[in-house]
């Protein structure tokens, strides 16, 4: 059976009268337990396909196409009522942001405890007890003071936890974080990080990390997918795409990178700047700042293609 | 070699008030007891992780913030002891690039006034033709072209905005240049354009730098020498190679250790630094780092280290530095 399959998935919206697709053609599949990271610059998409899965496009002109096979359902044909019992209890979110993403005026227990009471029929007792048993796997300091406390008391990171324990206490199959680990300092970073990967093993859950940054990318994921303009370009095993990038974005991607011990000079830039997804170039996406130009990038679109054992690249320079 | 920057002892500390009366309710040592020095032409880095005090050590040096006590010396002038009029006619020696590009250029100014704006505050007289040469040579000295002068700080990107704040600050030909987190608002690809042209305009200029930085790689690829704060204290000085290889205090340690390689390792072990940062209300005695190191001894607890030199010729702040 698949766990989740998305094919040909693509938001539009019309703005001022124009249609605008920020997201076209993206198709990939995930198994159960398997950590996928889609990693991009900003623009890219990233976020705007986490929102589609979760049905959660910003509804103000924007439409989704494809289709989002998740067990059984096609989640783009589920009615409201049904995808409201689906998100949060089969599929959790992590958004972006802790420090806006938890309502000031609600204590962060309450708001912890919501999804479980929200999904499964259990006392409020009992629901207290499995959030103060997530807060302490979490290892949140004295849970019982933290769970009565209010976000702006908390840190950044201790908030962030709270965030993640709120997509874990409902024992999801899916989770998607969308930079859960962004706004915070590298200690702290590699903290979560490291109790996020203890409970998904421990729980068995599947994890779609949203990311920008590669490091994290590598030290967690069995899979990538690398997004440019709207489009995925690479897609494949983690361990075959970062020691052997094919797509030229990817490569670039990857050299832009400074790491330490590396020699002074040679950190390589990619010219020019993402486009906006009001224009984005016609042919490949990235054929304006690619170093392997050929005249047919500028007019074909490349399509995605197996390059070696399971990793797929468009690029026209594999043809 | 004389020092072409030296900071010694800088402290400053901020009240905080707060309940109904706005009472002062504490104090935060934002900066303790700081001292290093910079080498003309050098590039010296300052990493710590958020509320570690190094933006305030930047604006500290250039005055933009009155210290409690200290001397900052640039270029055999004392900082500090200068009068009002003194000051202005110094900034213009001294020069600092902000974090966030979005917020830095007056948005009702097109970048062409922006950049004239430094000419006008120093009453340098230019005939028109004189400050549009002026203007596109600075332009073009960070890869803009004249055309990005008529644009709207909102027409141009994140990448070109940060360039067009680097040119505002080499309008007057600075020699000193503070750089606070010049790029963490920018995308890697973005990132690497930006750093690959500070590093030209270093040698082109001869500019020293003070790179302010939450990244550790990246201030250790861009920096001769790197500054490790921890809570306002400066914990280790080291040389950017050596800063890797061979870290003397844990928490730089840490910090490297902490970095996430882009070389896929599924089972890596991350030395976890357990803990949270200190309250920096409530500090604890002895060493400020005592608390999350996984090194730390009694007297570590009780008495607060000071910097001494290393053998690489760097300083560290610790009664156990590792060899």
């Amino acid at each position: 059976m698949t766990f989740l399959k998305i094919t040909d998935l693509a938001v539009e919206f019309t703005v001022n009268k124009k249609t605008v697709k920020p997201i076209s053609g993206v198709s990939f599949e995930m198994k159960s337990g398997e950590v996928l990271g889609v990693v991009g610059e900003t623009g890219s998409g990233k976020s705007l396909t986490a929102q589609a899965i979760m049905g959660l496009t910003p509804l103000v002109g924007g439409r989704v196409s494809g289709s989002i096979q998740f067990g059984d359902h096609d989640l783009l044909t589920l009615s409201n009522d049904q995808m409201q019992s689906i998100r949060g209890a089969e599929i959790s979110y992590i958004p972006q942001n802790p420090m806006t993403s938890l309502d000031p005026v609600f204590r962060v227990g309450d708001q912890i405890i919501e999804g479980i009471r929200k999904h499964h029929k259990i006392s409020k007792k009992q629901a207290k007890e499995q959030t103060l048993e997530m807060m302490a796997k979490l290892r949140i300091p004295s849970p019982e003071r933290v769970y009565m406390q209010y976000p702006h008391q908390l840190s950044g990171g201790l908030k962030q936890r709270i965030v993640i324990a709120i997509g874990l206490i409902t024992d999801p199959k899916l989770l998607i974080a969308d930079e859960p680990t962004t706004a915070l300092d590298v200690t702290v970073q590699a903290q979560i990080m490291h109790l996020f990967k203890e409970q998904l093993i421990v729980k068995g859950i599947s994890l779609l990390l949203i990311t920008h940054d590669l490091g994290v990318v590598a030290q967690v994921c069995d899979k990538v997918a690398v997004m440019y303009a709207g489009n995925i370009v690479e897609y494949g095993d983690i361990d075959v795409i970062f020691s052997n990038p094919k797509h030229p974005y990817t490569q670039a991607l990857l050299a832009c990178i400074p790491s330490m011990g590396m020699e002074k000079g040679s950190l390589a830039a990619i010219s020019g700047n993402v486009p906006n997804a009001g224009n984005y170039p016609l042919g490949c996406r990235f054929h304006p700042r690619c170093p392997h130009i050929k005249p047919q990038c500028k007019t074909e679109v490349p399509l995605m293609q197996d390059v070696s054992n399971g990793t797929w690249t468009a690029c026209h320079k594999y043809e | 070699m004389k020092n072409f920057l030296e900071v010694e002892n800088l402290s400053v500390s901020f009240g905080v008030r707060g309940g109904l009366l706005l009472r002062q309710v504490g104090t935060i040592q934002a900066v303790n007891n700081v001292s290093f020095s910079v080498a003309k032409g050098e590039a010296v880095g300052v990493v710590g992780e958020s509320g570690c005090g190094k933006s305030t050590l930047a604006r500290l040096i250039l005055r933009l913030i009155e210290p409690s006590s200290g001397r900052v010396v640039l270029n055999d002038t004392d900082i500090l002891t200068l009068s009002k009029q003194e000051l202005r006619a110094q900034r213009r020696h001294m020069q600092m690039v902000f974090q966030d590009p979005f917020s830095v250029m007056d948005p009702r100014y097109t970048i062409f006034e922006s950049l004239s704006e430094p000419f006008k505050i120093r009453q340098i007289k230019h005939t028109a033709d004189e400050r549009l040469a002026k203007v596109n040579a600075l332009l073009e000295m960070v890869d803009l072209s004249p055309m990005h002068g008529h644009s709207y700080p909102h027409q141009l990107s994140g990448g070109q905005k940060q360039r067009a704040d680097i040119a505002r600050a080499l309008a007057l030909s600075p020699e000193f240049l503070i750089l606070d987190e010049p790029t963490a608002a920018l995308d890697v690809s973005v990132q690497a354009q930006v750093i690959n042209l500070l590093a030209d305009l270093r040698k082109q200029l001869n500019l020293t730098f003070l790179f302010i930085s939450h990244d550790l790689s990246l201030v250790s690829y861009f920096c001769d020498r790197v500054i490790v704060m921890y809570l306002g204290r400066i914990m280790e000085i080291v040389s950017a190679e050596d800063v890797g290889a061979r870290p003397h205090h844990p928490y730089t340690k840490a910090l490297t250790d902490n970095i996430f390689s882009t070389v896929p390792n599924k089972e890596s072990q991350i030395p976890i630094l357990e803990g949270e940062v200190p309250s920096p209300f409530n500090l604890p005695s002895g060493c400020v780092f005592a608390s999350r190191c996984n090194k730390v001894q009694t007297l570590c607890r009780e008495q607060s280290p000071v910097l001494t030199a290393t053998p690489e010729g760097g300083e560290v702040a610790c009664h156990y530095p590792l060899s």
